[in-house]
């Protein structure tokens, strides 16, 4: 089952887009691209992953010992910082959107439409 | 358009990428058969070099500080989008009597909430200056630790008291924490230019691995980007929370 994680990956990739492209509420398609960026660090981890490695983190294990890679790992902080500040602006436009439609409803947005 | 065709027209696209995505991600090596390289250098020479065994933290602020450095400002220009967008509109104002809010309480936040909050603001704030500062020893380090740190006044908001975390924690207690946390990290950065001749190469004492000083810049670099991490979601978590509570449209509600 070597390709689990990886399988795992595209179906979180492919289930949040159909969360944001099926949602009728603004809330719910800013938290479905959460799980799309869910799906990177699911990959960047399995990449990262070697056979029977430690956490990198030798505090309590001598030098030496096989471990996963810290540097994909340090991708993947990374890239919850980032996700998080998109969220925290998502958020606020989701705000601002519901002042002035009164309504989170991607439908609603009339200033998006033609 | 309707829900539906979109609905089915995402169907048709969705099989397609699914399938391009599926052989892609085949096309990488085995799930545990690694074939990276940097990842074992660091793994090799991380603790000798650098003093520090926690390697993440290590990577996040000495051997990839210059990245790190961007990352930092884009969550800081994140915090002054959110502040931005969420400014007050013309026809916002913000509710006269602060009393109002004040009288604003969860349903049901029950003393026993009330006091598990309070027994939570220490804790967490320990806690995460715990994290912040151990970051180069064991897991943790500046950002994971900075956001500890914010949520330990939002346990004030929690007990249902919202202008007291306002008084507990200020609007520009969290910008200068945001602010100050993000010319401390740059500084460290100009410390290793200054000093060593290579911007973010390390100048400070490398000390003796696994103990609390040690591991040089990463453990400084590590501080400074939790204040920037705290203040950072103090501000943005206010601005949401004031729009919540204090800020109302004309005539809605």
């Amino acid at each position: 089952m070597s390709f689990l994680p990886f399988a795992i990956a595209a179906w979180l990739f492919l289930i949040g887009l159909y969360g944001i492209v099926s949602s009728r509420n603004l809330i719910r398609a800013i938290l479905s691209l959460t799980v799309v960026q869910s799906a990177t660090y699911v990959v960047l981890l399995g990449v990262g992953y070697v056979h029977g490695g430690r956490a990198p983190i030798f505090a309590d294990i001598p030098a030496g010992t096989p471990a996963v890679d810290p540097v994909v790992q340090v991708l993947v902080l990374t890239d919850i910082v980032i996700g998080a500040t998109v969220t925290a602006m998502l958020l606020a436009l989701a705000v601002q959107a519901h002042k002035r439609f009164g309504s989170l409803d991607p439908q609603d947005l009339r200033a998006l439409r033609d | 358009m309707t829900r539906r065709t979109r609905l089915v027209m995402f169907g048709i696209a969705a099989a397609g990428l699914g399938v391009v995505l599926i052989y892609g991600l085949a096309g990488l090596p085995a799930f545990g058969d690694y074939h990276g390289v940097y990842g074992h250098v660091i793994d090799r020479i991380g603790v000798t070099e650098r003093h520090a065994t926690d390697l993440v933290t290590a990577l996040n602020f000495d051997f990839r500080a210059f990245d790190t450095l961007g990352e930092e400002f884009i969550l800081f220009g994140s915090v002054l989008g959110v502040v931005l967008i969420l400014r007050e509109v013309r026809d916002d104002h913000e509710r006269p009597r602060q009393q109002e809010a004040e009288e604003h309480s969860f349903a049901g936040a029950s003393a026993a909430l009330r006091a598990m909050a309070l027994g939570l603001i220490p804790t967490l704030i320990a806690l995460g200056v715990y994290i912040v500062v151990h970051g180069q020893i064991t897991p943790g380090g500046g950002f994971q630790g900075g956001l500890i740190l914010a949520a330990g006044p939002l346990a004030v908001f929690l007990a249902g008291r919202y202008v007291r975390m306002k008084r507990v924690a200020p609007h520009a207690m969290g910008e200068i924490g945001d602010a100050a946390g993000a010319m401390g990290y740059a500084l460290v950065g100009l410390g290793g230019l200054v000093f060593a001749g290579v911007f973010f190469k390390n100048f400070l004492p490398l000390g003796i691995p696994g103990h609390l000083l040690s591991a040089g810049q990463i453990d400084v670099a590590s501080v400074a980007v939790g204040l920037e991490v705290s203040g950072a979601f103090l501000v943005a978590w206010s601005e949401f929370l004031d729009q919540a509570i204090l800020v109302r449209r004309n005539g809605a509600r």
